[in-house]
């Protein structure tokens, strides 16, 4: 099996890109592959917990933590997070905090690297 | 001992979304990934500029006076510093009626040896096939 590296740098709120990487994320799994997600930029709007699920938004607490159960490893850019106020102590359970190396360390032994860019 | 290359791929303007900002920040990244790799182990950094992403390379911007942040155009003479290869689409600089002139092509005052390449396309496509992951910002 094989190791997917996807790098997500769309909001959660105002795209629907997450939505695809964490559907896809979810895909990849249950096949069998390796999945680290990677989120940057607004992506890391991702990684806040306790976000309240309204029908007209996209709400993904749920989904991720389940697929990170099933061993998604779910990395959000610490420097993004922070410059939007999404701190250490609000971050989800189980998604990881790093700077960009780790993204692209990420990519080194990956046999596929899908980068979703952002809005 | 492995290396996988990268190719940093800007298409986008200056400004305008932080995406080309983000492809250099995560380029320059590259310097510092070995910290998670075993010895002898690389992840290099390629960028290429093309479409309207060859905006990013006007020089003199204003950012910092403009909207007190650092410029694109330091982070590209930051590139420079650390000997990535920065590729600028000549044709496309053109479709702009720009020219070397118009952009920023070395990082002289940080003590930069290497400089911005204005090549055809061509060119750029040929680094493109030699990467082994493409990243479109």
């Amino acid at each position: 099996m094989g190791k997917l590296t996807i790098g997500c740098f769309a909001s959660l709120i105002g795209s629907m890109n997450l939505d695809f990487a964490v559907k896809l994320s979810g895909a990849a799994l249950e096949k069998g592959h390796k999945v680290d997600l990677w989120v940057s930029g607004n992506a890391t709007m991702l990684s806040i917990e306790k976000q309240r699920e309204f029908k007209d938004y996209s709400s993904l607490e749920k989904p991720l933590k389940e697929l990170m159960e099933k061993g998604l490893k779910v990395t959000a850019c610490e420097a993004c997070a922070e410059a939007r106020g999404y701190h250490k102590e609000n971050t989800m359970e189980g998604v990881q905090r790093f700077s960009m190396d780790w993204y692209l360390a990420s990519t080194f032994d990956a046999d596929r690297v899908l980068h979703i860019g952002g809005e | 001992m492995a290396t996988t290359k990268l190719g940093f791929v800007v298409q986008r303007p200056p400004y305008k979304s932080e995406n080309p900002k983000l492809a250099l920040t995560h380029a320059i990244a590259s310097q510092s990934v070995e910290i998670y790799l075993e010895d002898g182990d690389l992840v290099t950094a390629d960028i290429a500029f093309v479409g309207d992403g060859v905006l990013n390379c006007k020089k003199d911007q204003k950012a910092l006076e403009t909207y007190g942040l650092s410029s694109t155009e330091s982070h590209i003479k930051m590139s420079l510093l650390l000997d990535l290869n920065v590729l600028v689409c000549k044709e496309d600089l053109e479709k702009f009626g720009m020219t070397e002139n118009d952009i920023v092509i070395d990082a002289e005052e940080f003590g930069a040896e290497v400089e911005v390449k204005v090549v055809p396309f061509d060119e750029i496509s040929k680094m493109m096939e030699e990467m082994n992951h493409l990243l479109f910002f």
